[in-house]
């Protein structure tokens, strides 16, 4: 698992800024993506999201390794749109979603996770009345997200052992040991949440 | 110290139509500050290692640490003592080093400063500092054993189980454990398959089949082990 996503500690503006702003931001610029029409729009929205890396100081590479895991999706996306539609629109849905893919990754980059936990935790309060936990919705996003590299990791040893058995690649032989190793992952970490005091 | 004690014990888990006796009657009054359990696969000491935190509720008989019974008073035994899993992956909460040490510390109802001081304390005490923001992923095996037991330290438990804290660990790893649990001043009960790690225990007990096979010093226990399994 790269380093994808995952907070970056920095000096920058971006970082101090409360992740509720942040949060708020990232919703707008993508209900304002549903506004743009032309390519020369993409470039400033693009242009917008390389500039705030920059602020944030984070290296161009750092931008790349969060495009590199949807690139060969944006590719197929822009040819069909270039097919479809022509290059004008195949620019435009492309490049918006590019720039949003970045300012999504930006968010994950300057926020520690316990801070956009503290966000979900307010947003949920007014839910307590019809019987919702914050507390409990807060500890899914933030499991979640520590879900992601564990999972991955499982798939990398199911894939393993498949090779070093000279099994050949057998989508169900993939599939059914990495379900049955993240139940019984979920399983211990379960059990582990309760030794943690996670019903107090 | 905390008193742990245990009346007639006996624990049977579900299998197929009928059921596996796993802790077979065991009487036992724990007093001493470091107790080791040893034995075999499936003798049951895990199980027993379970009941101190009350994640096993025995079938039959009282489990009491401190005498709270770990039946009916559940969050105040769990509050009272921190466990350490074996596969620290499996306890580590939140994605970053920091995160997951301050996690135990969000539901204490803390200040921030009194929570940011207590997990600068753990990263110290355990050489993480230089990982603080670190995703937790990344560390090393053994700096995730480490991680997982500052995260259950960090909330001042009275008693510390460990369930084979260095069974997935090298040499120098199981090494920095041993001078961890050394330096504890709380009680703790070290499960393990490391005969090493409980020679200067207090006391150690000896798993076997379910029932207590032997009860004394290490020397003695680990010899009694050794016999049982010839």
């Amino acid at each position: 698992m790269s380093t994808a996503s995952v907070y970056v500690p920095r000096d920058s503006l971006i970082h101090r800024l409360g992740a509720a702003r942040k949060l708020l931001f990232l919703a707008g610029v993508a209900a304002a993506s549903a506004l743009v029409r032309e390519p020369w729009q993409v470039g400033v929205l693009l242009g917008l999201a390389l500039a705030l890396y920059a602020v944030a100081r984070l290296p161009g590479r750092t931008a790349l390794a969060q495009v590199r895991p949807v690139l060969w999706l944006l590719v197929a996306l822009g040819v069909f749109q270039w097919l479809v539609d022509g290059w004008a629109r195949a620019v435009v849905v492309v490049g918006v979603l590019l720039a949003l893919v970045l300012l999504a990754a930006l968010v994950s980059l300057t926020t520690r996770t316990s801070d956009i936990v503290d966000v979900v935790v307010r947003l949920c309060g007014p839910l307590r009345r019809w019987g919702v936990e914050p507390e409990r919705v807060g500890l899914l996003v933030a499991l979640g997200i520590r879900s992601v590299p564990v999972v991955v990791e499982l798939a990398r040893q199911v894939r393993d052992a498949q090779r070093a058995r000279g099994l050949t690649a057998s989508p169900v032989a993939f599939a059914v040991p990495l379900v049955v190793r993240s139940l019984r992952h979920a399983d211990r970490l379960g059990e582990a949440l309760v030794a943690r005091g996670v019903e107090d | 110290m905390p008193v742990i004690e245990l009346d007639h014990v006996s624990h049977a888990f579900a299998e197929g139509v009928g059921s596996r006796l796993v802790v077979d009657d065991v009487t036992l009054t724990l007093t001493e500050q470091r107790i080791g359990v040893i034995g075999a696969n499936g003798s049951g000491k895990s199980t027993f290692a379970r009941m101190l935190n009350a994640l096993v509720i025995p079938t039959t008989g009282k489990v009491r640490v401190d005498g709270l019974d770990t039946a009916s008073e559940a969050r105040a035994v769990r509050r009272r003592v921190g466990f350490c899993f074996t596969d620290p992956d499996a306890q580590i909460v939140m994605p970053t080093v920091a995160e997951d040490i301050a996690f135990g510390l969000r539901r204490r109802r803390l200040a921030p400063a009194e929570v940011a001081a207590r997990v600068d304390a753990a990263l110290g005490s355990y050489g993480l500092d230089a990982h603080r923001d670190h995703p937790a992923h990344l560390l090393s095996g053994g700096q995730k054993q480490l991680l997982a037991l500052a995260s259950v330290l960090v909330t001042e438990p009275d008693l510390v189980v460990m369930d084979e804290p260095t069974t997935l660990l090298d040499l120098a790893n199981t090494e920095r454990i041993r001078t961890v649990v050394r330096g504890l001043a709380q009680q703790v009960v070290l499960v393990t398959h490391d005969l090493d790690l409980v020679d200067d225990f207090d006391r150690v007990i000896v798993f076997h089949e379910g029932r207590l096979a032997f009860d004394g010093s290490p020397g003695t226990a680990v010899a009694h082990y050794r016999a049982l399994v010839r």
